[in-house]
């Protein structure tokens, strides 16, 4: 669950990213966090990662205050959090199942435990036949599969992804929308950054729009009307 | 399964990481062994010198004593019974009591034509004592106590000199500690950016680490790892390069001096508390230069 109360932030170069934000998500719950370019979606990703601390407000990531939480702590935030970027973020020596052995490794996961896990993964992601490949082998509708497959292969209670699919032709871009929908359904929480308006008025999802750093919308109809305000 | 095969696998992922960065970088880790090697070498060299020359210089300051003469009026039996009580003196260490009579013959041995002293007699010398001191540096303050030892006349020494060895320890001692702080930060910016260049080549890995929930010490561990063998590998061969140069030196000065004095430590003596501190000069360059590379990654 993510609380965030009148939450400004300001970057060290005077920029107001975040103007008062408040809002909400729930455990289970999918949503759609739109707005333009500049608007503030990264910045409100960052803040939940922890990657930057706000200025002013208060931000509770699944149980922990942002505000409030030891550096050397941090850790323990982002185990219950998987991260998916625009541009994949694989690491290009490591075939695909190591790229998501890679992710159970460094948290401390048994031998055996990876040997259990990701072969499960991959074959939820549809990713089974390319193990053993490298990220410059496959697709880039297959590389964003595999970091879905390493956001999700720590069991974390929420995903968050920011423009997952911006480097992704529509066909793509659906398909991925539509296995974080499928997974929203086993129960994990999912936030989604994205300004594709097609792409998100094809889902009946609780949409945030957000612009110039404030929240101007926030409604269950799944249509992406920003322009509109 | 358990606890035991979880850590096992994590020494091993460590060492498996921290070893083939090394090889990745082949060139930088070479370059940055054989800075090391060098600065250890030059470090190891100036300490040497400088306990060789301390060495030598306690083997002149022993010979180094001051004269106190007694009174002319005391008789050799008064004379002798001072000794006891110049013993009691602060930083003495012993004392031998020499009569005219021997001062004399000490004297006149020094020199051919004899003739004219053998005019004089011994009358003209005093009973001494040689006094030898612990602490060659307190030398004023010895003779100032003696001074005060009723039946002592004067008390002669050669202030000068005993100033002029504390002076060429001190010298020595605090260039040979200057320069070894500087080469070890030498040392330290030459590691710290060997591993840098790694840290460099791999901050997408490291920050894949941290967003999954690596801790910071299981981001650390590979590149202290790195750090510390290459730390470790420099010290052992300069250690082993110290010891080829210093055997060779030894062997040259017993060679060519025919000086009493200029005798060379031997190096089975200081061989295992130099490697302790080859080793600890390794190992701290090696962990300290690697945590200051991978500092600022961990920050967030
Ligand atoms: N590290 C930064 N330093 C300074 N300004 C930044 C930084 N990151 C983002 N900004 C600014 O903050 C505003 C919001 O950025 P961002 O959250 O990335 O928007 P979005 O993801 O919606 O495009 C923009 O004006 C951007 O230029
Ligand atoms: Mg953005």
């Amino acid at each position: 669950m993510i609380v965030m109360r009148d939450v400004f932030k300001a970057y060290e170069n005077g920029t107001k990213a975040l103007k008062g934000i408040n809002m909400e998500i729930n455990d289970g719950e999918f949503a759609f966090l739109v707005g333009p370019s500049g608007s503030g979606k990264s910045t409100i990703i960052k803040l939940i990662t922890g990657e930057v601390a706000c200025t002013d407000g208060t931000v509770i990531v699944n149980g922990f205050d942002m505000n409030k939480i030891k550096l050397s702590k941090m850790h323990k935030v982002r185990r219950t959090l998987g991260v998916i970027f625009q541009d994949f973020r694989l690491i290009e020596d490591k075939t695909v199942y190591e790229n998501v052995a890679f992710a159970m490794r460094v948290v401390g996961a048994s031998k055996k435990e990876i040997n259990k896990r990701v072969p499960y993964v991959l074959d939820l992601v549809g990713l089974d036949t390319r193990s053993n490949r490298r990220p410059n082998e496959i697709s880039g509708g297959e590389q964003q599969r595999v970091a879905i497959a390493r956001a999700l292969v720590n069991n974390p209670r929420m995903i968050i992804a920011d423009e997952p699919t911006g480097n992704l032709d529509p066909a793509r871009s659906l398909e991925i929308m539509m296995m974080l929908e499928k997974i929203n359904e086993l129960g994990t929480t999912m936030l989604v950054v994205t300004h594709e308006r097609e792409l998100v008025n094809q889902f009946s999802k609780r949409v945030i729009a957000i612009d110039g750093g404030r929240i101007i919308s926030d409604g269950m109809d799944g249509y992406y009307n920003y322009e509109e305000q | 399964m358990g606890i035991t095969t979880m850590k096992s696998n994590k020494i091993g992922y460590f060492l498996h990481e921290g070893i083939s960065s090394i090889f990745n970088h082949g060139f930088m880790s070479f370059a940055s062994v054989c800075i090391i090697i060098a600065c250890l070498l030059i470090m190891g060299s100036f300490s040497l010198v400088a306990l060789n020359v301390n060495n030598i210089i306690e083997v002149l300051e022993s010979d180094n004593q001051v004269i106190a003469y007694v009174s002319e009026d005391y008789t050799e039996e008064e004379a002798r019974a001072l000794q006891p009580q110049l013993e009691q003196v602060a930083n003495v260490s012993s004392v031998v009591f020499v009569t005219r009579d021997e001062a004399f013959d000490e004297f006149s041995g020094q020199y051919e034509d004899t003739g004219l002293l053998e005019d004089l007699g011994s009358d003209f010398l005093r009973d001494r004592y040689e006094i030898y001191m612990d602490d060659i540096s307190l030398m004023q303050e010895t003779k100032t106590a003696l001074e005060q030892v009723t039946g002592i006349a004067e008390v002669s020494a050669h202030l000068e000199i005993a100033q002029g060895f504390t002076a060429i320890r001190n010298t020595v001692s605090i260039i040979s500690l200057i320069l070894a702080a500087i080469l070890f930060v030498v040392s330290l910016f030459i590691m710290s950016n060997t591993i840098k260049l790694t840290t460099f080549e791999r901050r997408e890995e490291i920050a894949i680490m941290k967003m999954v929930g690596a801790t910071s010490a299981f981001i650390r561990w590979p590149f202290i790892v790195e750090g510390l063998f290459l730390g470790l590998i420099g010290s052992l061969t300069a250690y082993v390069m110290q010891w080829g140069v210093y055997r060779l030196i030894e062997d040259r000065v017993v060679e060519v001096s025919g000086l009493a004095f200029l005798e060379v430590i031997d190096f089975n003596v200081i061989a295992v508390p130099l490697l302790i501190a080859f080793i600890a000069v390794g190992f701290c360059v090696g962990v300290i230069g690697s945590s200051v590379a991978i500092k600022n990654y961990l920050k967030v």
